[in-house]
């Protein structure tokens, strides 16, 4: 394969409260930008094709694919990792929710549940409704069948599923 | 992936501007995009960002019907009041597809413009005609259970995975197009093209073409209509077979109707030929099968996919019975 010079361009953007300006090679995904530049290596990298869910991050509140977002893209965004979610030292209430349900095995895709559970919340609170809501104009009412099926951009391989729900309901408060 | 430069449109002249460049693509969400790049099915040598154009917006029109803005993100459309309660088989489409996460990033324009998932056009080691014209189609004789049964050609037998489009092409929904010649209206159902001897071509678009929003007419059928995905799980799929219905039925009889099919096709599949069929029958099981008969009569099944046939007719008959319920 014939060699090309990569194209570098500048973003500045927040992480976890903290301002970075960067350089960076174009083609940077936010994934690799925090785990291999910034050592947040909390955001595990899965499928690097948008499929399993483990690189789930927030990105100005909204749960996003850190593998599929252009880095140079986010000029201005605040991004929230798994590193961002605790009050210091007190666990984010999903955080404490998924120790107590015992919500994983290996705990790969943890960071990535976490945070897509809590943007996840944000939505429901938000009156988004999801495929699982049986009229899509009323305002949907979180149960399980609700978060199952909004949390299915989030693979699991262990299958901690049953646990990963009991966790997510929790700290809902149902 | 190859190296690319990127530029960050303002505007939208200057957006049609910069993708005049060689080797230039638009970018939007990039949730298939920047797959395909990794994947080295894409490799632009510019992307112009369109995402901070002033085209995030859901705008009421003159005629009643709305207008969607090109960079409104799948998640923001699916949520919208208007699109739920007057056009809910498009809110039910946006939420069959893909995750939480996904919808967060994707947009509406891209949505339209992504590319067939079909294996062998994902797969640079593969001959695919869509990706290099004249190499062949794989597929045909390959693993193609999830292919087109309708209007595929000789050189390609890919389906368009959007369910977005589906319920758009039953709407009447069309696109709006900017260039340097000006703008212009694309019906939806005309938008994306059947594969013919040139499936590289996707949609009519060309290479300056830039979307700027979608627009939905009034349509106060689509008030009562519902979007049926089946799939191979329960959610984070794409269909192998999908129906987006509106009927409106008085007196027992079906006054209008409005039919498009996903998963079976290249492009959206409006049923025009089933909606003919069924204005002025009585609505019930038996017209509806009727029309699913007279569409599906076209259907040309390869070797492992004629489950879809049968699959298609229940899941219109199905969707219908449930909105004349």
């Amino acid at each position: 394969m014939d060699r090309v010079a990569p194209e570098i361009a500048g973003v500045s953007l927040r992480i976890n409260g903290e301002q970075h300006a960067l350089e960076l090679d174009t083609r940077t995904s936010l994934l690799d930008l925090l785990r291999e530049r910034l050592g947040l290596t909390g955001t595990k990298k899965g499928c690097d094709h948008g499929q399993c869910g483990a690189c789930t991050v927030l990105v100005d509140g909204r749960r996003a694919n850190a593998c599929l977002l252009l880095a140079v893209t986010l000029d201005g965004a605040h991004v929230t990792t798994i590193e961002g979610l605790a009050d210091g030292d007190e666990l984010h209430p999903l955080q404490a929710a998924f120790v107590a349900q015992d919500g994983f095995q290996c705990g790969y895709c943890t960071p990535g549940q976490i945070c897509s559970a809590a943007g996840m919340l944000a939505e429901v609170e938000a009156g988004w409704p999801s495929h699982a809501t049986a009229d899509v104009a009323e305002a949907p009412a979180l149960d399980a069948d609700e978060i199952r099926e909004r949390m299915s951009g989030n693979i699991c391989r262990c299958g901690a599923y049953p646990n990963i729900v009991a966790a997510i309901a929790e700290a809902a408060g149902l | 992936m190859r190296p690319f430069r990127y530029e960050r449109a303002a505007d939208e002249p200057g957006a049609v501007v910069a993708v005049a460049q060689p080797g230039a693509k638009f970018l939007g969400g990039g949730t298939n995009l920047v797959d395909l790049m990794r994947l080295g099915v894409e490799s632009p040598s510019l992307l112009v960002d369109v995402t901070r154009l002033p085209l995030d917006r859901i705008e009421l029109r003159e005629d009643g019907g709305l207008r969607i803005g090109a960079g409104v993100r799948n998640s923001e459309l699916a949520a919208d009041s208007r699109i739920r309660e007057r056009y809910p088989a498009l809110a039910e489409a946006l939420l069959a597809g893909a995750s939480g996460q996904l919808r967060n990033l994707a947009t509406t324009a891209g949505n339209l413009m992504q590319r067939t998932r079909c294996s062998y056009f994902q797969d640079v080691t593969m001959p695919c005609n869509k990706r290099i014209p004249g190499s062949g189609c794989p597929a045909i004789e390959g693993e193609h259970h999830n292919l087109a049964i309708l209007g595929h050609s000789e050189h390609c037998v890919a389906t368009h995975p959007s369910d977005l489009a589906v319920a758009l092409a039953a709407f009447d929904a069309t696109v709006r197009v900017v260039s340097p010649e000006g703008a212009r209206d694309i019906p939806l159902v005309e938008f994306h093209r059947l594969p013919g001897d040139e499936p590289q071509r996707d949609t009519v678009l060309g290479a300056g073409d830039l979307i700027v929003a979608v627009d939905l007419p009034a349509l106060p059928l689509a008030a009562l209509s519902r979007y049926r995905k089946v799939r191979e799980r329960a959610s984070f799929a794409f269909a192998l077979v999908s129906v987006a219905a509106a009927l409106e039925v008085a007196d027992g009889r079906v006054v209008d109707v409005r039919i498009a099919f996903g998963g079976l096709a290249h492009r959206p599949w409006r049923a025009a030929v089933a909606e003919d069929v069924l204005r002025g029958e009585v609505a019930g099981p038996e017209a509806f099968a009727a029309a699913a008969d007279a569409e599906l009569a076209a259907a040309r099944p390869l070797r492992d996919n004629a489950y879809k046939v049968n699959l298609a007719r229940a899941a219109l008959v199905q969707t219908l019975e449930e909105l004349a319920a």
